[in-house]
């Protein structure tokens, strides 16, 4: 064979090479990497907090954010598909002539130098020979063609299992078939748009019907993969297509409506079915269509597919309670939301706008302390922004229902400063009534200087001191601590003690103050009892416990980041269903490939190609064997055969 | 003599059928027939295909492998005897003395992973005492490894039932479920190949890695208490699951087992344990084969969860993490493929990539659901 000389002939050389082969396909390995450890397609905010403004520009320019459908992702993709169709029109003439040839023309010389041939002296008797061969191939299942030799000899060329070849065929045709089927799916008809400037995605978010031409698709559009949200009672004719940081709109070619949206749960909380019942409604239909759309079960309706893919609020109505942190008073107001709308708290300067957010009714938490406990439904929840005059936010969540915690049931305020952070929480004991009113009004006279004194006195009467001097000198001690708890919870107290006492003694007066405020704290709450016309708390290690935990969440509510503190009282709950519609006319390629795929694997790999050649002389048959494949089968299959044949023939 | 050019023809393989080959297809087309009128109500149009199917596919499998019969047979024997014993009640675990000591599921697991490890241990003894008895003891313990495995996840499906009828399902749907199942195939694929290559020294290669599964098991069961049965979330309420998880596990557990070989392999080309391993053809010749199986049913297996995937998530390919890495798998192996089958490369660069091959691998198995997060969570460590 000659060189290759021009430099076309070197590159198609090279492109339908093995090894070029082999390269490309580490290569899109390597780079697949890339997209599996980057998040993909997140907003672009996210990722510029977390490369920093120069690196966020650099991998934006080499496409990581959406790395499989960036042009060099694609090119390379583009040369696997080059360089298996070269693959395949080099290969394919010689393995149809493999696949059909008997290789009757080979030469006894060459069959001499095979490394599987035996020769089977003296055959006897000599007539049947070629007779007993034939039947012999005929029930091992070989083909075979008679070639007489000019010597006067004859060549039996036998051949069985080329159809593996095919597999070759098979399994390449099937790559380019499938990569065919995404290009068609994919977004590149887009991509030349978007380059010649016909196209362009909106990063602005309005309503839909405001969406510029330019930022539109067509009923026409081959293949997309679109979202539709719709609260319950809602329907739409469009569907939005996340691209980089904005959206394209495409228009469908009928309307969606959603009737209901549901989602069962099993006995242990977990989320069993999300269904929607959805009314196509289509001028071309007579009645609109109406059905259950489930996860596993799309509808496709003129060759669209709307999936379940997710839920979410559909702008639920909210009761709140709102207590005011910044008095010592158990009175509350009552408040008004609904999500995705605004409300306002306070008055003048210390003006608040609350932005509600979000509203989950079912909300499986794991509550045990090791996390090794079954996760339980805990209940509605909201979240909340509370955003001041100046633009800065605080993110609250809140759940309406007491949480059991350890056995103990506490209404929990979550705060926190950013979208990053964790959730800080406030935790409230819900007390034997299993409400929040009964710590407010604790908490109200525990604040409230009127009532030192009376505490203080009734702290006196069960020290039992005769001495008067000391009585005094202690109740103005429990004032002092009351009111130093009231101002900055235990920090202050801490100070207070550190102001008045020798180092040497602190730790004893820390324990002497602490056991004082508990006593304080107990007197202190059924003074709030009886003045609701309540029962006097007993002294049990259980109320003890919830005493002490009112006065942590008191003294936590200093770092609240608020004076509002939102409860949950009721909700009127309105759902969305989320919807992902797909019209993918590559879909049947990729089908057809992947058959083609599995069927070309089985036949290289199961089917074994063998060839036998036997040479029939006068004193003398040559049997010489080959395989396209050699390995240990066809070693013993050699032997076998040769054994067959000299038995059957000596 | 006059031997005939007839007495060495190739029989077909009904022609090599005996009568116990017959009763045993019939045993199960019968126990197709009656789940089928037990329970077809149940079943949708696709899951009746499944269990005729499966009636088939055993069947086949059982008149090429009679050992496969045998277990078959067996682990439908001792399922039945355990679900008999449950008459209905959850609460029989602990006391019916068949379920509490050798059949339950949990109890049965437990038995898997104590004779896969004395099984490790036994062949590691016969390969250095170079006995075939010993040898011929751990393959028992193995299968018996197998055996109760294959029993522990019938009957964990049957009490995925008993806890509520919505509740029950195909035990292969969350990370301790598909362990116990890939430790089943791989060992089921050593079976065969030491069967048919005589090569139990490679037991305590291959069981190294399944002993590996076994650990993780332990560790879920008792730290995570992993083995308490879940219910579904609603993307795995699928026929699909059925036969893309099975699939896939065919081929890590083939994967695994060429890596575990190329460890052998490895060594014996360098003269480490030569004397007791089996040739360096049939090594290098085990692991092609196993890669070359492990490569077909990793095809299926992906083409499967990409239909799937259009049922579920809305498109056959969303270049999700676990698509993403299952591609990287395919890749992998089939740049493996090219060089053996067409450059016809052989020798210690395979071994060695079939080894590597294995970390990545586990990597599409595990790191996966332990690092990466996508639309396939459903095995969250």
């Amino acid at each position: 064979m000659k060189p290759p000389i021009t430099f076309s002939q070197r590159l198609y050389e090279l492109l339908s090479s093995m090894r070029f082969a082999v390269s490309l396909l580490t290569i899109i390995a390597i780079a697949s990497i890339i997209g599996t450890v980057l998040k993909q397609n997140e907003p672009y905010e996210n990722y510029i907090i977390k490369f920093g403004q120069f690196w966020f520009e650099m991998f934006n320019k080499l496409g990581l954010y959406d790395v499989y459908h960036s042009s060099w992702f694609l090119l390379i993709l583009l040369f696997l598909v080059i360089s298996t169709s070269l693959c395949i029109w080099r290969n394919t003439p010689n393995m149809l002539r493999e696949w059909r040839t008997f290789k009757e023309h080979a030469q006894e010389k060459s069959l001499r130098a095979f490394s599987h041939q035996s020769s089977i002296a003296n055959p006897n008797p000599s007539g049947d020979v070629q007779q007993k061969i034939s039947q012999y191939l005929i029930g091992q299942g070989y083909a075979f063609k008679v070639q007489p030799q000019e010597s006067g000899d004859t060549l039996i060329a036998a051949k069985m299992g080329t159809h593996q070849r095919l597999g070759y065929i098979l399994t390449h045709a099937a790559i380019v078939i499938i990569c065919f089927g995404g290009l068609l799916d994919g977004n590149l008809p887009f991509k030349v748009q978007e380059l010649l400037g016909n196209k362009r995605i909106e990063v602005l978010d309005i309503p839909a019907s405001q969406v510029p031409e330019i930022s539109r698709l067509k009923e026409s559009n081959l293949s997309y993969r679109a979202n539709m949200t719709l609260p319950e009672g809602a329907s739409s004719n469009v569907a939005f297509l996340r691209v980089r940081d904005g959206y394209l709109l495409q228009e469908l070619p009928f309307r969606v409506a959603l009737l209901d949206f549901r989602i069962q749960h099993y006995p242990t909380g977990q989320p069993k079915s999300f269904e929607s019942d959805v009314e196509i409604i289509d001028p071309e239909l007579k009645a609109p269509l109406r059905q259950t759309i489930r996860v596993n079960h799309p509808l496709i309706y003129k060759g669209v597919a709307i999936y379940q893919s997710d839920f979410q609020d559909g702008g639920s109505g909210l009761d709140f309670k709102v207590w005011n942190l910044s008095q010592a008073e158990a009175s509350s107001v009552d408040l008004k939301g609904q999500v995705f709308k605004k409300g306002t708290l306070g008055e003048g300067a210390g003006k608040l706008t609350v932005e509600f957010n979000e509203f989950r009714k079912f909300n499986i938490i794991n509550l045990s302390p090791d996390g090794k406990g079954k996760p339980q439904n805990v209940g509605p929840n909201t979240t909340y922004k509370l955003r001041n005059a100046s633009g800065q936010a605080r993110e609250f969540v809140t759940y309406m229902q007491p949480l059991n915690i350890d056995g103990k049931a506490y209404f929990v305020f979550g705060v926190r400063d950013t979208v990053q952070d964790d959730f800080k929480y406030l935790r409230i004991p819900a007390g034997p009534d299993m409400e929040l009113e009964g710590f407010m009004r604790f908490r109200a006279v525990m604040l409230n200087p009127e009532y030192y004194p009376q505490i203080a006195r009734r702290l006196g009467d069960a020290a039992m001191t005769k001495d008067s001097q000391l009585r005094q000198q202690f109740e103005q001690g429990a004032q002092q601590l009351l009111k130093a708890f009231a101002e900055g919870g235990y920090t202050k107290l801490a100070k207070t003690i550190e102001a008045a006492v020798p180092e040497a003694q602190r730790d004893k007066a820390a324990e002497a103050y602490v056991k004082m405020l508990h006593a304080a704290a107990y007197t202190a709450y059924n003074i709030s009892q009886k003045q609701a016309g309540k029962r006097e708390l007993a002294t049990t290690q259980e109320n003890q416990i919830m005493l002490q935990d009112s006065l942590n969440a008191m003294n936590d509510m200093m770092f609240y980041g608020t004076p509002y503190l939102l409860q949950l009282r009721d909700f009127q709950q309105l759902e969305a269903s989320g919807f992902q519609l797909t019209k993918s006319p590559g879909q049947f390629w990729v089908y057809l490939g992947s058959v083609l795929l599995v069927l070309g694997v089985f036949a290289m790999f199961y089917i074994r190609e063998r060839r036998l050649w036997l040479l029939i002389k006068a004193n003398e048959v040559l049997v010489a064997m080959s395989s396209n494949r050699k390995n240990m089968d066809f070693e013993r299959e050699f032997n076998r055969t040769q054994q067959q044949l000299r038995q059957l023939l000596t | 003599m006059n031997t005939n050019a007839l007495d060495f023809q190739t029989k077909s393989i009904w022609q090599t059928l005996r009568v116990a080959d017959w009763i045993y297809a019939l045993i199960l087309m019968a126990g197709a027939i009656f789940a089928f009128q037990k329970y077809s109500q149940y079943m949708d149009a696709y899951e009746k295909g499944f269990l005729f199917a499966a009636a088939a596919t055993f069947s086949y499998l059982g008149w090429r492998w009679k050992a496969i019969a045998k277990l078959v047979l067996g682990v439908g024997a001792l399922s039945l005897l355990a679900i008999s014993q449950y008459q209905g009640d959850l609460g029989r675990t602990s006391q019916a003395f068949l379920l509490k000591f050798f059949l339950g599921s949990q109890t049965a697991i437990m038995w898997m992973n104590v004779l896969f490890v004395l099984a490790m241990l036994t062949y590691w003894f016969a390969m250095f005492r170079r006995s075939m008895f010993v040898g011929k003891v751990a393959s028992s313990l193995t299968w018996a490894a197998v055996l109760f495995g294959f029993v522990g996840l019938m009957v964990r499906w049957y009490e995925s039932y008993l806890i509520a009828p919505d509740v029950g399902h195909i035990p292969i749907s969350n990370l301790y479920e598909v362990f116990i199942l890939f430790c089943l195939i791989t060992a089921s694929l050593y079976l065969y190949y030491e069967q048919q290559f005589k090569a139990s020294q490679l037991g305590g290669f291959v069981l190294l890695i399944i002993n590996a599964g076994v650990g993780f098991i332990l560790w879920y069961t008792f730290d995570r208490n992993a083995h308490e049965i879940q219910p579904l979330v609603p993307a795995l309420q699928s026929y699909w699951m059925k036969i893309h998880v099975p699939a896939n596990f065919i081929g890590y557990g083939a994967f695994s087992m060429a890596a575990m070989v190329a460890a052998a392999y490895l060594l014996a080309q360098k003269g480490v344990m030569a004397k007791y391993l089996p040739g360096l053809d049939v090594l290098d010749d085990v692991i092609y084969k196993s890669i070359a199986v492990g490569f077909a049913f990793f095809t299926i297996a992906t083409i499967l969860g990409a239909m799937w995937a259009a049922e579920a998530w809305g498109g056959y390919w969303s270049w999700d993490p676990k698509e993403t890495w299952a591609l990287i798998v395919w890749l992998n192996y089939a740049a493996w493929l090219h060089l053996r089958m067409v450059k016809g490369l052989r020798g210690p660069v395979l071994a060695w990539w079939a080894l590597v091959g294995l970390l990545v691998t586990m990597f599409a198995f595990l790191g996966v659901n332990m690092f990466l997060s996508g639309l396939h969570s459903y095995g969250t460590l």
